[in-house]
């Protein structure tokens, strides 16, 4: 098998805080949030009134032609801009004589927004009282009315793919997974095996999502996993504090460029990090609990650990690991069991290693998570700061790690280890290093 | 030394049932599982037909172990197809897994990877108008004001887990106790292939030994079938026409395609592996390979160079010729933007000694994510009984190739064991 190290070369995100690299790592190490009452549609009698909602966002200052991509999806025009990012931040944009037939890419994207107002509309008017049911025949005439046929073929998850591929030429591998919130981890490290088999010398990788629609906040209001804290919503999004009841919604996309580290040096590429470590597992356990042990996540751990040859419980002056990027949800069941699987995995390494959320500030992207916590983590390597897990202010007795609560934290940082895990149980775990 | 990955299970499930055998019966004999649906009433729409399964294909509830019963009431129709194939897979591949077989499992669960592709599932019309139409004001509208405050709670508090394409993967991995690598691939037809290719990758460094992969989709409803009828893409019908000649792959006549429902899971394992338990090598995979069109209309063409790079990339990485290729399964939707695209690809590749194709839509409809699957068991089951469907010579070398909506092309070259 190859050797190939895979290494970072460029990075993007569209975000709730931001929509270029400096100015939402500025939020981040203040701490900041941009939680708000929802907006994009009338939710002021759900459970949930509130989300990070990406704001002031226009995809087409982002692309060459916007005629090209018609009227993309959300998700496609998230990914677009932190594409196109990350394309010029790693010098693709100018590069002559680039291979495009070796550049793929591997995205986990969610699915786009069905178009609820034209959909219940439709569903109403064939709905037959008598018989409790949709008349199929009057629900396709009203279809025909009411829902924009182009819309909804858009809302495909492997149209951002496409849509990318499009923009920059490119014809290499290209493949989309939707595993819930690991999907974008998932994608990363399945990316950087295609690459070390010589299957690819580039490889555009990451997530995009946004499930901050009328189904959506329905479907995980019903599932309780959401934050109701509509009367302190700036506060709602509580990574590991006994107060914790539910995730805040995000959006949003991340994408980052990989290459082989050779491809990388001959064209001097500035090389941002290097990924060591991919592991994956699945809980096989139940479909709405984790196991109570963590050992789905843990698997992926002491995985991705091994490939980059760190043994996690190794004493020295600064533990293996210096910074572990937590999924970190803030649901009463994700952080007792991810503080379980690290200190089963690091052992007395535990409670040295600094862990934070970024969920606290950022809310959570779904499909496109991990992608914008490995940025994150990237940065942390890059600029000796550690943001911290805000609203940390009351503490679970039962999580004793080192969360670094509500402030920032200077920190010496060369290995960084970021957690996914997705609803239905698949688990991702990267490992970035200093090059 | 590269780890050699071998088929040993095959679960094809499609509208003439579950397991290779009536889909080879009607391939050989050129039946079709194509009929009027009865999933929903499309007697008004231009295209009624669709590759259903037949009502008593299978029982979900006997499908799965006793301790996993309670979850088929969270099951969509493509987790209980994905579940059902994934049965079909493991019992043909004579493993014993948590689920399957009377003896202790032949499998360790974290060596055990999962990869089965899925699409957007869209949820069922029927249940959510129930739960809609409560928050309908006196006008008639949508109330979303009362959807927020009563109305969502007629929805089961587990709704947003059956719609998940991830789920598919979730009930299998559960069922069988697979700990190892799973994911869910979602590029509709190249789905499966994606899936296998990445299966196969899985297994080559060392994550995993064995994988149940493929794919599985059923878009048999109003919504799914509606966005597909008015991207243009179905092939338009009356109840009075031959369910057997309304998709005509390949055909200057050709009006579109029909969608079916399911697809399929292999069993994957590492070569020596699988010989060790003492399965049956059904075939080997020798090469999957892919690439992403740059084309602007992704939804009714295909490019016929970039579907040619992908089969020249596999057969490079199989260190065969074109010539070395027996029989190829093409996707053959039946729409004639897409065909051309696969026609053109074998024409650049082939030349003119095109290998003999196996065509799979005029039987079984357009299985979207879960069609590359089945069209993988067929020509894994080739390669098996040694003979192809209208019982020509036994192939050594199959191709695989498909063509998504979306672009994403792939090229899969199964091969005898002891080629």
């Amino acid at each position: 098998m190859s050797t190939r190290r895979i290494v970072i070369t460029g990075a993007g995100w569209i975000t709730p805080l931001g929509h270029d690299i400096d100015s939402v790592w500025q939020k981040l190490v203040a701490g900041e949030t941009n939680v708000a009452a929802i907006d994009r549609f009338d939710a002021s009698t759900f459970p949930t009134t509130f989300a990070n909602q990406v704001r002031d966002y226009d995809w087409r200052e982002y692309v060459d032609s916007a005629a090209r991509h018609g009227a993309p999806g959300m998700h496609t025009a998230f990914a677009l801009g932190a594409a196109r990012q990350a394309w010029e931040s790693a010098g693709l944009g100018d590069l002559q004589g680039l291979d495009r037939r070796r550049c793929g890419l591997y995205l986990g994207s969610g699915e786009g927004v069905l178009d609820f107002d034209s959909y219940s509309r439709t569903s109403l008017s064939a709905w037959r009282n008598e018989s409790s049911d949709i008349d199929d025949a009057a629900w396709m005439q009203a279809a025909s009315n009411y829902i924009a046929c182009n819309y909804e073929v858009a809302q495909e998850p492997n149209e951002p793919i496409s849509h990318i591929a499009r923009e920059f030429g490119l014809r290499g591998p290209a493949f989309n997974c939707l595993t819930a919130c690991a999907a974008s981890t998932q994608a990363i490290g399945e990316a950087s095996d295609i690459i070390r088999r010589g299957d690819a010398d580039v490889m555009v990788s990451g997530g995009t999502h946004t499930m901050l629609h009328v189904l959506g906040i329905t479907g995980f209001n019903r599932l309780t996993a959401l934050s109701t804290r509509s009367d302190d919503y700036r506060h709602a999004s509580q990574p590991f504090s006994r107060t914790r009841d539910g995730f805040v919604m995000g959006e949003g996309s991340g994408v980052l460029i990989l290459e082989s580290l050779d491809h990388a040096i001959a064209r001097g590429a500035t090389i941002h990090a290097e990924i060591t470590g991919y592991g994956s597992s699945a809980d096989a356990y139940r479909i709405t609990d984790i196991h109570p042990e963590g050992r789905g996540p843990a698997s992926a751990m002491y995985r991705a650990l091994a490939e980059a040859g760190i043994d996690p419980t190794a004493s020295g002056e600064r533990p293996p690991v210096q910074y572990i990027s937590a999924h970190g949800t803030g649901t009463q069941e994700n952080d007792s069991i991810e503080t379980r699987a690290v200190k089963l995995v690091f052992g007395d390494n535990a409670p040295r290693i600094p862990m934070t959320s970024i969920k606290s500030m950022m809310g959570h992207l779904i499909c496109a998570a991990g992608a914008v916590e490995l940025i994150a983590s990237l940065l942390i390597m890059q600029r000796g700061m550690i943001p911290p897990t805000i609203n940390l202010t009351e503490p679970d007795p039962e999580l004793d790690l080192d969360y670094v609560p509500n402030k920032a934290r200077k920190a010496d940082v060369d290995t960084c280890l970021s957690n996914s895990f997705g609803f239905g149980g698949q688990n991702d775990t990267l490992i970035v290093q200093r090059p | 030394m590269c780890r050699e990955v071998a088929i040993t299970g095959i679960g094809p499930i499609n509208a003439l049932g579950l397991g290779i055998e009536p889909l080879w019966n009607a391939l050989a004999s050129g039946s079709t599982g194509i009929r009027p649906l009865e999933a929903y009433d499309a007697t008004a729409w231009g295209s009624p037909f669709g590759g259903e399964l037949p009502a008593d294909a299978f029982s979900i509830r006997k499908v799965v172990p006793k301790s996993h019963r309670k979850a088929t009431k969270v099951m969509c129709r493509d987790i209980e197809l994905a579940v059902a194939a994934a049965m079909a897979a493991v019992e043909q591949a004579g493993m014993t897994t948590a689920a399957a077989g009377d003896s202790e499992p032949t499998i360790t669960p974290d060596r055990v990877g999962c990869h089965i592709g899925a699409g957007l599932i869209c949820a069922d019309v029927n249940e959510l108008g129930a739960a809609l139409v409560t928050s309908r004001s006196d006008e008639g509208t949508f109330d979303l004001h009362d959807w927020g405050r009563a109305g969502m709670e007629n929805l089961t508090p587990l709704w947003l887990l059956k719609y998940l394409p991830n789920m598919l993967a979730c009930h299998v991995t559960i069922v069988h106790d697979c700990q190892g690598p799973s994911n869910t691939i979602t590029c509709w037809e190249s789905s499966a292939p994606l899936s296998l290719a990445e299966s196969m990758r899985v297994i080559q460094r060392g994550a995993a030994d064995a994988c149940l992969t493929g794919g599985v989709e059923s878009r048999l409803n109003v919504l799914a079938t509606w966005r597909q009828q008015c991207a243009g893409r179905l092939a338009t019908a009356t109840l009075e026409d031959d369910p057997s000649s309304i998709v005509k792959p390949f055909a200057s006549d050709a009006t579109g395609t029909i969608l079916g429902e399911g697809g399929g899971i292999l069993i994957v394992e590492e070569r020596q592996n699988a010989q060790q338990r003492g399965a049956h090598i059904r075939a080997l995979i020798s090469a999957a390979a892919c690439t992403q069109s740059i084309d602007d209309d992704c939804l009714l063409h295909a490019s016929g160079e970039s579907i040619a790079d992908a089969i020249e990339l596999a057969l490079e990485r199989a260190n065969l010729q074109p010539h070395d290729i027996d029989a190829v399964v093409p996707m053959g939707l039946g729409i004639p933007g897409i065909d051309a695209g696969e026609a053109e690809a074998m024409s650049m590749v082939f030349g003119d000694n095109q290998p003999e194709r196996i065509l799979l839509t005029p039987v079984t409809g357009n299985c979207c994510a879960g069609h590359g699957a089945t069209q993988l068991c067929v020509a894994a089951h080739s390669i098996d009984v040694g003979s192809l469907p209208n019982g020509g010579p036994a192939p050594t070398h199959v191709l695989v190739i498909t063509a998504s909506q979306g672009g994403q092309n792939t090229a899969t070259i199964l091969s005898r064991a002891d080629s």
